[in-house]
């Protein structure tokens, strides 16, 4: 008999409390807080896209509809903890001081965008999966260190179905490491649904098969995500083991601005899915406490407005690395024996320019 | 400080005790490695010394093994990760490639990958199937990482510290072949050998042979042989397979005016197929001869009763000789 799993959940579809908040919810501030990224984040989502569609950026995940796992996850992490991203984490990476220009020139084809963060964070994972590994051997270095700080790694539910996740679980609970795995679910590794993913009837029992505390969440409330996430970390850092979290959310998005979910996606359950977003839900319970008013919200949106047309502005005017920068960090010092490939890309280069 | 009548292996092992010894953000990870001393007993006593933190028995995960030294690579170890057998490696190519070559790259320097990779390779000691591949070449082919080949204790030694000095990626390949062919007397001094360079190994006006790994053994045979027919062959072995000291493999070609390259590999999209193109590119006219290759062939290696006819011996080496010498 299958083990069933309990989604922890506070607030429901429609803002309500179904359940007693933990105590520091009582206090607004820390959701207005969340509350606050979730729409900055949804802003520059917007505007992402858009840049994209004008030819000014590169091909882009959109985060749509799950800003409370990001933002959530941004806000549980101490600024020491180390970040093991794939690549929906706009939030997130927003949060931990990645500037929205260095985000921007990273899907936008730069690889200084991967330079900005926090010294430890790891770079955008595109690689399915593979980020897991990273995470368990930064968590070893951790442990191994005597340092009281966790890693978080997120992925997706695609990446679930990938040895790299497996692997990486067995490990985390075998050594005990201080990592958190955060596994996004949106029901769609691009096409293939998640009930074409696996049988099992939460991703979270994958967890549970490698001695890991799993938890399912749902990741469109953010009293539920913070809660779970920050005891987690808190877990993590006190050197209690890891924890996966299955935040259940939905794409409401393309997979990438490459992607067309018209084809796969039917109409009537992103309809559904749009009624459970996290940003309205968290903004009818926050009205409903007397906590945010559409004033506030206007208010909040116009600055939103100018921090990402500021950000944008400065992507737009970054000067291009120079060509030759391709050869400046792949060894230390480049290997004087491949001085002919130099050589080659001068000659290059002055055919070209005619310098 | 004394010294001691080494293996290869054993060679390998002083040079892990020292490395661990010096730095403790030196730590060793794979399958077997600890208790067991590694399947060829190349990490023997480090566990005992040094204690299960920092020699790791991983599960049985090639993709894991690569992807944590990774992770802990990037957050200031120096990991120095066993993959048991170079046939088991391919899990962890996914991690070499897409994150281990690059990470220094895409972070514009913000972090480094300073990991070592430990493989045994090559035919010979009559092992299953999966056990004898060498494919070094699939590694070379990937900007980023060095890919470094010793055949002899001494070279192993300094090799290898320095491998795990480098603050980029380095795969290591030890020809278990040789693993306990010859003892060289060694001194645990830590003396650095270069990496990206290739070592003369003997000197010679008539024909250059350019070898690596086990081969070093056979093509060293084939030029006392040739001694004796009164050809002078000057023997390289390349030891940085990637990148490549060309200069001095050009060098030689250019003074000979012959070369034979000899690998145990199979020949198409080879190292030696990168040589050859580059000599032509660079000697072209100093070749007296067209430059010959002895190799293994694009076959996956047979099943040991048969390897034999798979792995280029001293006549081979000599037939190919003569041939550049009579063309």
């Amino acid at each position: 008999m299958e083990p069933v799993m309990q989604t922890v959940r506070y607030l429901d579809d429609q803002g309500h409390t179904c359940q007693e908040l933990p105590l520091w919810a009582h206090e607004m501030e820390p959701l207005l807080e969340c509350y606050r990224w979730m729409l900055l984040t949804r802003q520059f989502d917007q505007k992402a896209i858009a840049l994209q569609r004008t030819g000014q950026l590169g091909t882009y995940p959109s985060s749509l509809g799950q800003e409370a796992i990001a933002v959530t996850l941004g806000l549980a992490m101490e600024p020491d903890d180390v970040l093991v991203p794939y690549y929906r984490d706009h939030g997130t990476q927003l949060i931990r001081g990645c500037g929205m220009k260095d985000i921007l020139l990273y899907w936008g084809g730069d690889e200084r965008g991967s330079a900005a963060g926090p010294q430890q964070d790891f770079p955008v994972c595109v690689p399915i999966a593979t980020q897991c590994g990273h995470a368990v051997g930064a968590a070893k270095a951790l442990q191994l260190q005597g340092r009281s700080q966790a890693v978080a790694c997120t992925l997706g539910d695609g990446a679930s179905s990938k040895g790299d996740f497996l692997e990486a679980l067995n490990l985390a609970g075998l050594w005990q490491l201080p990592v958190v795995f955060v596994l996004n679910n949106n029901q769609w590794a691009i096409s293939v649904s998640r009930q074409k993913q696996c049988a099992a009837s939460a991703l979270a029992l994958k967890g549970m098969g490698a001695g890991v505390r799993s938890v399912q969440v749902d990741g469109n409330d953010v009293i539920a995500m913070f809660d779970e996430l920050t005891q987690a970390l808190e877990a993590a850092r006190a050197g209690q083991g890891p924890t996966l979290i299955e935040a259940i959310s939905y794409r409401l998005s393309d997979h990438t601005t490459a992607d067309d979910a018209s084809r796969y996606c039917p109409q009537e359950e992103l309809q559904q899915a749009w009624k459970k977003e996290p940003v309205a839900r968290l903004k009818r319970f926050l009205t409903s406490q007397g906590a945010w008013t559409e004033a506030l919200e206007q208010k909040w949106l116009e600055h939103c407005q100018h921090t990402v047309n500021s950000a944008v502005q400065h992507y737009l005017e970054y000067s291009p690395q120079l060509p030759e920068a391709m050869f400046d960090h792949l060894y230390e010092d480049w290997p004087t024996v491949m001085e002919d490939q130099l050589q080659a890309f001068a000659e290059r280069r002055q055919r070209r320019l005619g310098e | 400080m004394s010294v001691q009548d080494l293996t290869m292996v054993e060679a390998v092992n002083l040079a892990l005790h020292r490395a661990m010894a010096a730095d403790e953000s030196v730590v060793c990870l794979g399958e077997d490695i600890g208790v067991n001393g590694g399947v060829f007993r190349a990490t023997v006593g480090l566990q005992e010394r040094f204690g299960e933190q920092r020699v790791m028995d991983t599960p049985l995960a090639e993709t894991l093994i690569a992807g944590a030294s990774i992770g802990m690579a990037a957050s200031g170890l120096k990991p120095v990760m066993e993959i048991q057998f170079m046939g088991f490696i391919f899990p962890a190519f996914e991690q070499l490639i897409t994150h281990a070559a690059r990470m220094r790259n895409r972070t514009r320097g913000r972090m480094q990958c300073p990991l070592v990779v430990r493989a045994p390779f090559g035919g010979g000691i009559h092992a299953p199937e999966h056990h004898s591949e060498s494919t070094e070449a699939l590694l070379a082919h990937i900007p980023g990482i060095r890919v470094v080949i010793p055949s002899s204790p001494r070279r192993a030694y300094g090799l290898l510290l320095s491998a795990i000095d480098s603050p980029d990626p380095v795969v290591f390949l030890e020809p278990k072949r040789l693993y306990r062919v010859q003892k060289q007397p060694l001194a645990d001094d830590g003396e650095r050998l270069p990496l990206d360079s290739c070592f003369t190994l003997r000197e010679g006006q008539d024909v250059t042979l350019i070898t690596w790994g086990a081969c070093v053994r056979e093509t060293l045979l084939a030029a006392d042989q040739l001694q004796e027919r009164g050809i002078a062959a000057e023997v390289i072995d390349v030891a940085t397979v990637s990148p490549l000291d060309m200069a001095t493999l050009r060098q030689s070609v250019i003074k000979t005016g012959r070369c034979v390259i000899v690998h145990e590999a199979c020949r198409s999209g080879g190292i030696g197929a990168d040589i050859a193109a580059q000599l032509a590119e660079q000697a072209f006219d100093y070749l007296q001869a067209p430059i010959q290759r002895v190799t293994g062939f694009d076959t996956p290696m047979p099943y040991f009763r048969q390897e034999q006819w798979y792995l280029a011996d001293a006549d081979d080496i000599c037939a190919a000789v003569k041939a550049v010498m009579d063309y």
